[in-house]
């Protein structure tokens, strides 16, 4: 609460900072603005900057930095009972400290020596806080003040604002690319620990998966099998299922609407495709599996075949109507690239329409059509919530589209969902699993979009 | 009328494409304007006048361009040797098969140099061998003068070439057909002079087989190249003459000023 007080106070002294910055720099010239190297209103960004940054990054460190400060003179304060325990019990006595500071339920009986202890841990988070909020104040008015002495009337104020702007955007671009690279890092850290206990190849080769392991020594059979590959084969049959419905239904809408469709009918049915791409996954996936998955088993039973009530093709089929807009929509973009001259070139030489279409448009826009199609497959082997609900858990290895298959987007979520110890080979698989995923898609998303990019020099 | 009148002197010469009272309407404006004109065969006719003027509007007339084109539509009568072509029952492919046309941008298909070629004569089914394939495209790119310069590389992509070169494959193109007429819309405007120049040359031998029209920009080009020239202005056939006559003693005066560059 103070932090956002202290904070809203150092935007209004920046605010005052601004006018003031902008006043003094017309006064130092007299009131002739055009005398001036930059303009007014840089001066003044440039006095908010002096007044606001400083003070922001003192207070920011703060905040990150007098925790640990105050947790190390803790340690040294600790009751003298301290001196005796283990790491595990250590940690439980600094957090029961911390939480009868806060006044929060502490484990155990509270004796003297504890709330002595978690007094002086108060007090110092207190001395901690009132100094921040004056050191930050402080500086924020030294800054205005010596900002404001600076100006004067060939003050390079705007190229030194748009440095610091500068700064600025390239730190929020690093915090994006550093957010993946944890990402990654975490990944397969936890990846490394699980094929410590399992080894890769039985991982990237084993033909059996039962993520279960025993709790107790004495169960039985809960051994564990972390064999991905029904896992793989699974992902793979439901993603050839969904391209084999998306590729051909989004192709041929893209192609009527970017050649035949007139601009009235273009300009309904595009945004009326595109909704499907805004469905969300949760719909779809109940939509598969109470909707979808029962009437291809009672199809599949009127024609005498026994057709899995969780079935890969119910599951790959709704996902294929998903994913329908990602192909249609970026295909029909590229074809729309497609330079008029071409069109025009094979018109003149007497092609009809559907000629021009199959031998001059499509083929030039083959590779941005292909970049789609990977984007697609790619979304396709990500997605989660559709096969969660339609596709089933067993893990069968089978190619039969009408029994159940499971995906590692489904495992991922069953081996995390409810509470699990997370330092057992069945949660780890969970992180060797994304750890997979992730290099396939990223690999797809490279691929296709290096192949859209070359599409894109050769006609732009 | 001095449209008609030239008719008359040049009765010894074989019309071509003969059009009567054309007009082209672009949603409600009206663009090309009651336009008679002949064309004779075997010569160039180019269509001269300042932008917008319909010089290439009447081109895409004849061969039935202008289809393609939303809320475009064309009164009047075209023929090509005496057959309407905006007749029903008139096959717009076999037109075309009939008409070439060479655009202002070259135009080549994202294809290897022989499929650009051998792209009109397999859909009009001209060639069903190998052989027979190889026979035109290879006379198709030496009447256009560019056999010595791509024999070697017939299987790299027709994007590849420079600008000039990449317009004569476009004239190969088109007359790998074998066409009765070329029509060409400013075939120049984006090469550098000794492309031009080339094309020019290709131009005038290329009249020995064919009926050329050429819309230009450049009355320079139109001098060197055509035999007649038709000046366009606001929609207008304003004259139509022997070249020579055109640029030395034009009858309108309209003619007078845009040759002169007083306007336009």
């Amino acid at each position: 609460m103070a932090v956002f007080v202290l904070i809203v106070v150092l935007l209004a002294l920046s605010v005052v900072g601004y006018y003031m910055g902008r006043s003094r720099s017309v006064a130092v010239v007299d009131g002739q603005p055009s005398r001036l190297h930059s303009l007014p209103s840089y001066h003044g960004l440039y006095v908010a900057l002096w007044c606001g940054l400083p003070a922001f990054v003192i207070v920011v460190a703060w905040l990150i930095f007098e925790p640990v400060i105050a947790q190390s003179m803790l340690m040294n304060n600790l009751p003298p009972k301290a001196e005796t325990m283990g790491d595990d019990q250590l940690s439980l006595l600094v957090t029961d400290i911390k939480n009868l500071a806060q006044g929060n339920i502490v484990s155990g009986e509270v004796d003297p020596a504890l709330q002595a202890a978690a007094d002086s841990y108060a007090g110092v988070r207190d001395i901690g806080r009132i100094a921040m909020i004056v050191v930050g104040l402080a500086i924020a008015i030294l800054g205005l003040v010596f900002g404001r002495k600076l100006i004067h009337g060939d003050l390079r104020a705007r190229n030194q604002v748009e440095r610091v702007l500068n700064i600025v955007m390239i730190i929020a671009s690093t915090i994006a690319i550093l957010t993946t690279i944890g990402i990654v890092l975490s990944l397969l850290f936890e990846a490394l620990r699980f094929f410590a206990r399992v080894p890769l190849t039985e991982f990237l080769f084993g033909l059996e998966w039962s993520p279960q392991t025993a709790l107790r020594a004495e169960q039985v059979g809960s051994t564990g099998a972390f064999g991905a590959i029904p896992l793989f084969a699974g992902t793979l049959l439901i993603t050839v299922i969904a391209m084999a419905v998306a590729a051909p239904i989004g192709l041929f809408s893209a192609i009527y609407m970017s050649e035949y469709a007139g601009p009235k009918v273009r300009s309904f049915a595009k945004p009326m495709l595109e909704i499907l791409a805004g469905v969300p996954t949760v719909v779809y996936g109940f939509f598969a599996a109470l909707t979808v998955a029962p009437f291809f088993r009672n199809a599949g039973e009127s024609i005498g075949l026994s057709v899995s009530s969780e079935s890969a093709l119910a599951a790959g089929a709704v996902m294929g109507i998903m994913i329908i807009p990602f192909v249609s929509s970026l295909s029909d973009d590229v074809m729309n690239a497609v330079p008029q001259t071409l069109r025009d070139g094979a018109y003149a030489l007497g092609a009809t329409k559907s000629e021009t279409i199959k031998q001059v448009i499509f083929p030039a826009a083959l590779p941005g059509i292909v970049g789609g199609l990977l984007l697609a497959i790619s979304r396709a082997i990500g997605e989660t919530m559709i096969v969660v609900m339609a596709a089933g858990l067993a893990a069968n290895l089978t190619a039969n589209p009408l029994q159940a298959v499971t995906t590692v987007t489904v495992q991922i979520v069953t081996l995390l969902v409810g509470d699990q110890e997370f330092d057992s080979a069945k949660t780890l698989a969970a992180f060797a699993l994304g750890l997979v995923l992730f290099i396939v898609t990223l690999s797809l998303n490279v691929v296709a979009l290096n192949v859209v990019r070359k599409y894109r020099e050769k006609y732009d | 009328m001095a449209a008609v009148e030239q008719l008359q002197s040049d009765a010894a010469r074989d019309t071509k494409v003969r059009s009567r009272d054309v007009n082209v309407y672009y949603g409600e404006i009206h663009a090309l304007k009651h336009v008679d004109l002949d064309i004779y065969a075997n010569e160039v006719t180019s269509l001269i006048g300042p932008s917008g003027c319909g010089k290439s509007t009447y081109l895409r007339c004849l061969n039935r361009m202008n289809d393609v084109i939303d809320g475009c539509r064309v009164t009047g009568e075209i023929a090509l040797d005496g057959d309407d072509i905006y007749d029903k029952s008139l096959d717009v492919v076999q037109l075309r098969a009939r008409v070439g046309m060479v655009f202002q941008k070259p135009n080549p298909f994202p294809k290897s140099l022989f499929d650009n070629i051998a792209y009109g004569p397999r859909i009009h089914g001209l060639g069903t061998h190998k052989d027979e394939l190889d026979e035109i495209v290879q006379s198709s790119l030496e009447r256009a003068g560019l056999w010595n310069e791509v024999k070697d590389r017939l299987d790299k992509p027709g994007t590849g070439l420079s600008g000039g070169q990449q317009q004569r494959l476009c004239i190969a193109r088109a007359i790998a057909v074998n066409p009765e007429v070329i029509l060409m819309d400013e075939p120049c405007s984006a090469l550098d002079p000794i492309a031009t120049a080339k094309i020019e040359e290709l131009i005038d031998e290329l009249r020995t087989n064919f009926t050329i029209v050429i819309v230009t920009h450049s009355m320079q080009q139109a001098a060197r190249v055509s035999q007649r020239t038709a000046f366009f202005h606001l929609g207008i056939l304003v004259e139509v003459n022997e070249t020579e006559q055109i640029f030395t003693n034009p009858s309108d005066e309209r003619t007078q000023g845009y040759i002169t560059g007083r306007f336009g």
